[in-house]
């Protein structure tokens, strides 16, 4: 049963979430309008941890696992991509490991100024 | 085959559960991660659809699809961890918005470095500029920007792939240590499926990974159109 309710109250923030998504004309996905929500019911009170954590948990682990269909579309893109290739590997290996540093160098420098320690990493 | 995979309704599924299985059973053996789940289970299913002439489509229909499916609720239960971590999301504000506006920036002056390098026309360097962001906003933005939407999805593919296999190595080579830091880098860089791999590292990991899909999500909604007058 507890999986049960737990599973009842996740489709329901994502049924919720789709809802919103209809309403508001934004290209925004169902799915952060739905972590925005959650969160919010889990910080109001509304929702507690344990009435989610279980079944959550389960889906948060198995999330790397729900990406396997979407990265096998790459096959679908082999005929549009043409020209672009290079620009599209060059930004998705150079550019993405650039980006992973940038930000976090910057997010590092400006935890360590807030822990006060003057370790510059 | 081809016509099996067609009736099927759930091979897509056995072949994606089965392949990534097998990955994390390698690693159980070796005792270390010598393949990515994600990564391996990708190109398995990508070699048996070539090789057996099937289609997207119909691996995707006969079960993969109802992975997918699955994708949505899980994306919301990075509340989860965002929740249980907040206290020290928001101790560390200026640093959280701080290393998010740089990994944009930085992501964006890359763009801009491409359609100089390459001469790319408007609507190719446009369907860059949202590579970094989870697949619906992007995909969006592409679209409503002018933008090949096809191709972003792509790009956003590799993206998401590279970071879920590379965010360890590369973390360690940048010396980021910092367990927050290391969560915003992957958010930022790689959307949802570099998230899925910053869970695995740790709750702290997890929930900073999240917070930067949303800010960064929005930060990019916001400069990708100015970026998109560049072309022009």
């Amino acid at each position: 049963m507890k999986y049960l309710k737990q599973a009842v109250i996740i489709a329901a923030v994502t049924a919720a979430a789709e809802g919103i998504k209809y309403v508001v004309p934004l290209p925004v996905p169902a799915s952060i309008y739905g972590l925005i929500l959650l969160f919010g019911l889990l910080k109001s009170g509304v929702l507690r941890l344990e009435e989610v954590e279980d079944v959550g948990g389960l889906l948060l682990e198995l999330m790397p696992l729900l990406l396997v269909p979407a990265s096998v579309s790459f096959l679908t893109a082999a005929d549009t991509i043409g020209e672009m290739l290079a620009p599209v590997l060059i930004m998705g290996f150079i550019g993405t490991a650039a980006v992973m540093a940038v930000t976090g160098r910057v997010a590092q420098a400006g935890i360590r100024r807030g822990k006060g320690d003057g370790k510059r990493g | 085959m081809g016509e099996y995979f067609a009736y099927s309704d759930y091979f897509g599924l056995l072949l994606c559960l089965g392949s990534f299985l097998a990955a994390r059973w390698i690693n159980g053996r070796m005792g270390r991660e010598v393949c990515n789940p994600l990564l391996f289970a990708t190109l398995a299913c990508g070699a048996v659809l070539v090789g057996t002439g099937t289609e997207y489509g119909t691996f995707y229909e006969s079960g993969a699809d109802k992975l997918e499916f699955l994708l949505t609720p899980a994306t919301i239960c990075l509340a989860i961890p965002l929740y249980r971590q907040f206290a020290l999301l928001r101790k560390n504000g200026a640093a959280v918005l701080a290393g998010c506006a740089a990994g944009v920036a930085a992501h964006m002056a890359g763009c801009a470095l491409m359609l100089v390098l390459y001469k790319m026309d408007g609507a190719a360097y446009i369907t860059l500029l949202p590579k970094s962001i989870t697949t619906a906003i992007g995909k969006g933005l592409s679209q409503e920007l002018g933008g090949y939407p096809a191709v972003t999805m792509a790009s956003i593919m590799v993206t998401g792939l590279f970071g879920a296999v590379a965010a360890p190595a590369l973390l360690k080579l940048f010396r980021i240590t910092e367990p927050l830091a290391q969560g915003l880098a992957i958010g930022t860089s790689s959307h949802a499926a570099g998230t899925s791999r910053a869970v695995e590292l740790g709750d702290v990991q997890g929930a900073a990974s999240s917070l930067a899909i949303v800010v960064t999500g929005l930060l990019t909604v916001v400069a990708a159109p100015v970026m998109a007058g560049l072309a022009g």
